[in-house]
């Protein structure tokens, strides 16, 4: 198969035969991060310019990381060492950018749609590394892989994701792209996480309460609670909170069994999630993580990788 | 100075006139208008417009225009939209107030009017701000503002959230029977949001703007027009459910009007799809059901007008994040082509269509023009109903291009204006 996009914007792009694709990649991937030498000289003279516009920790060191691994040059730009603190525009920086030539730009950015406008500017291939409340399609790849790992599939696997879905690009994701593979998606929160449509613009089940969406759900998976929204006014406070939606063992033994849990991170332990849960048996949230480099690596080489650029 | 427009159909729905008629011009002003042949020695010593094949419409007026001037003329000016104007058929603009500085006095409307004389190339009528600087407190002084020539009160853009500062502003401007134009919405329910609250909001991950807050606003507004007996006109109305609020208030015989703008029957929230800036307007654009709702306010007479709420916007504006980027679209120059293709698809009429556009925004904001009765202003656009053409920014007289209709093909278009007999040379 070949992979022909320019950019991965969202997995709203890519069909169930791709993330396939992607997947089996990072599978054959996953093993240089195992070696002692975690080094393959595949991207070697390419640059991947790191550009988050917002914070993050994870996702920016996954990427470098993964970029390293492949051999490639990375370099980072924040927004505080960006010219966009200077009041330089996107568009502007894209271009700037662009006349160095890099061969991909990953983008973290609180606009949704942002890394759209700099794929429409540039040549190189752009990377969605989170774009405001729209998707986080690495995270969705890497979500689907440490299920498909665990659970040995994607298809009619039941997940629940519980928490802030109306302003998660994680859960958009994750929601595109179960769907596809065939997963059976619920969704639950507080109504006033609760974007109206779900249903039709995801072909998701919703939930207001957590037993019903958890019952016999094979994954597990919790947002993080944005304590900011609080004042929004989403929910009355982070006690209430806790204590309805919360993953504590408890609630955790009405799913299926062999339920695995999920998290992306930050976790705030104790609201949405319990430290027993967190850092329990059934937690897989850090092989989350290490999926993530797998992932992107795949993805970096899938874009850039090989003669197709030449 | 006589010109004699000869060979046209006469369009004029301030008489229910749709005929073959020649129309007779003197000093400014409609003559006559006689069967053809009948024009007697009038044709010996008149300019001869031929107008064989085309629509003869009184001009065509835009109740809902931001000029720019003062303030942003990188964006627009008096003379750059006002041949826009008279690119797309209209012959006279009503010119917002949300400039810089806001026209909420009279050395603006006046500075307005003044530009628009030295163009030359449409009617510009200044509308007074509500409130000193848009700000929501304190009234304009209507008296002096409608002396200078302002022909209505707005805060266009900037609901008055308040509602007791906004019964006072209808109840002050009954003393000069100025109209109130009201954006209406609410601003806290409607805060943050970028695009229509729905199914594309929520796939694309962009803060809504409810219909509720746009019919919630509209419903406050009729009922302070029932409590204060003023005249409001409703601005650019974009819901099923406000315009069956708009019906209802005038089954109630409430001095209630409506204008609609042609994106809100022609497009719907989907435009956005791609992070589209150009289709990025406050009320946004909304669903299949809405724009079905709107036609059918206009067939019924519940909408008035159609309006363009041309407000131009630079790249600098527009080519950002897209909820980084400014509300906003041009119209003047697509508008005419938009209603048209109503009356081909058999919702509107013909003389519909040139009420909406004409006869109607004259008669709310009280102008001359919208008829070519004798003894009217010679204010007329010719119009070719069969021209087909592409829709390209890059040829607007507009100074902006922020069109979500570039591209597209479509039918009708105006040919000429004359402003009191005078044809507008572009």
């Amino acid at each position: 198969m070949e992979f022909k996009h320019k950019d991965l914007l969202g997995l709203e792009d890519l069909s169930a035969e791709e993330m396939v694709y992607i997947l089996d990649q990072a599978e054959s991937f996953k093993e240089i991060s195992e070696r002692p030498i975690k080094k393959v000289p595949t991207l070697r003279g390419k640059t991947v310019v790191l550009f988050f516009y917002e914070p993050s920790t994870r996702t920016r060191t996954s990427f470098e990381i993964a970029a390293k691994r492949l051999s490639a040059d990375s370099v980072s730009l924040s927004a505080s060492t960006s010219s966009m603190v200077k009041g330089e525009t996107l568009a502007d920086t894209a271009r700037n950018l662009e006349a160095m030539n890099p061969d991909a730009i990953v983008l973290r950015h609180s606009s949704s749609g942002a890394p759209h406008l700099l794929a429409s500017l540039v040549r190189s291939a752009v990377i969605n590394a989170g774009d405001g409340t729209h998707e986080h399609p690495t995270q969705g790849l890497l979500d689907m892989l440490t299920m498909r790992q665990v659970k040995g599939r994607l298809d009619r696997l039941r997940v629940a994701i519980i928490g802030d879905i109306a302003h998660s690009r994680v859960a958009r994701s994750n929601m595109i792209g179960l769907s596809k593979m065939g997963a059976e998606v619920r969704v639950c929160g507080p109504p006033t996480m609760l974007p109206p449509g779900l249903e039709q613009a995801y072909g998701v089940s919703v939930f207001f309460r957590p037993e019903s969406a958890l019952e016999g759900a094979d994954v597990v998976m919790m947002l993080r609670v944005q304590m900011e929204r609080a004042q929004a006014p989403l929910f009355p406070g982070l006690r209430e909170y806790a204590r309805l939606y919360g993953l504590s063992a408890q609630r955790l033994a009405l799913a299926a069994p062999d339920a695995i849990v999920m998290h992306p991170g930050p976790m705030n332990r104790g609201v949405e999630i319990s430290p027993e849960v967190a850092d329990g048996p059934r937690s897989v949230i850090l092989n989350q993580v290490t999926n993530g480099v797998a992932v992107r690596m795949a993805l970096l080489y899938l874009l850039i990788g090989g003669e197709r650029e030449s | 100075m006589r010109v004699l427009i000869k060979g046209g159909r006469v369009v004029d729905p301030s008489r229910n006139l749709d005929a073959r008629l020649e129309v007779l011009i003197e000093d400014g002003r409609v003559l006559d208008l006689v069967p053809p042949g009948n024009e007697g020695g009038f044709g010996g010593e008149a300019e001869l417009i031929q107008a064989e094949g085309l629509v003869v419409a009184p001009g065509l007026i835009d109740m809902h225009v931001h000029l720019r001037e003062p303030g942003h003329e990188y964006k627009e000016t008096i003379a750059s939209g006002t041949a826009a104007a008279a690119a797309g058929g209209f012959t006279a603009v009503a010119a917002m107030p949300n400039t810089r500085p806001v026209n909420d006095n009279r050395s603006v409307t006046d500075f307005i009017l003044a530009q628009a004389v030295k163009a030359g190339l449409a009617r510009v009528y200044p509308v007074s701000a509500m409130t000193v600087g848009l700000a929501g407190e304190v009234l304009c002084e209507y008296g002096e503002q409608a002396e200078a020539g302002a022909v209505a009160v707005s805060d266009d853009g900037r609901p008055v959230s308040d509602a007791q500062t906004m019964r006072r502003v209808l109840e002050y401007a009954r003393a000069f029977d100025l109209v109130a134009i009201s954006h209406a919405e609410d601003p806290r329910l409607s805060a943050g949001g970028v695009m229509n609250e729905g199914l594309v909001s929520c796939r694309l991950g962009l803060a809504g703007l409810p219909a509720a807050s746009e019919e919630s606003g509209v419903f406050r507004d009729v009922m302070l027009a029932a409590l204060t007996g003023a005249r409001l006109h409703l601005a650019h109305i974009s819901t099923a459910g406000a315009v069956e609020i708009v019906r209802r208030a005038k089954a109630r015989g409430l001095r209630v009007t409506a204008e609609t703008a042609p994106h809100y029957f022609t497009l719907t929230e989907e435009a956005v799809i791609g992070y589209r800036t150009e289709a990025k307007m406050n009320p946004p654009l909304r669903t299949q059901a809405d724009v079905e709702a709107v036609r059918q306010g206009l067939a019924d007479g519940t909408l008035d007008a159609v309006a363009t709420d041309h407000a131009p916007q630079s790249s600098l504006e527009k080519e950002v994040e897209f909820d980084q980027a400014a509300f906003g679209i041009v119209g003047l120059e697509t508008a005419l082509p938009l209603t048209l293709a109503l009356v081909r698809q058999k919702r509107l009429t013909l003389s519909q269509a040139v009420a909406a556009l004409s006869t109607h925004p004259a008669r709310i904001l009280h102008l001359p023009g919208g008829s070519l009765a004798p003894g009217a202003l010679a204010d007329v656009t010719l119009i070719d109903l069969e021209q087909e053409w592409v829709v390209r920014a890059e040829n607007f007289r507009s100074l902006s291009r922020n069109t979500p209709f570039e591209g597209f093909k479509v039918q009708g278009r105006a040919v000429m204006t004359l402003l009191a007999g005078r044809p507008i040379a572009l």
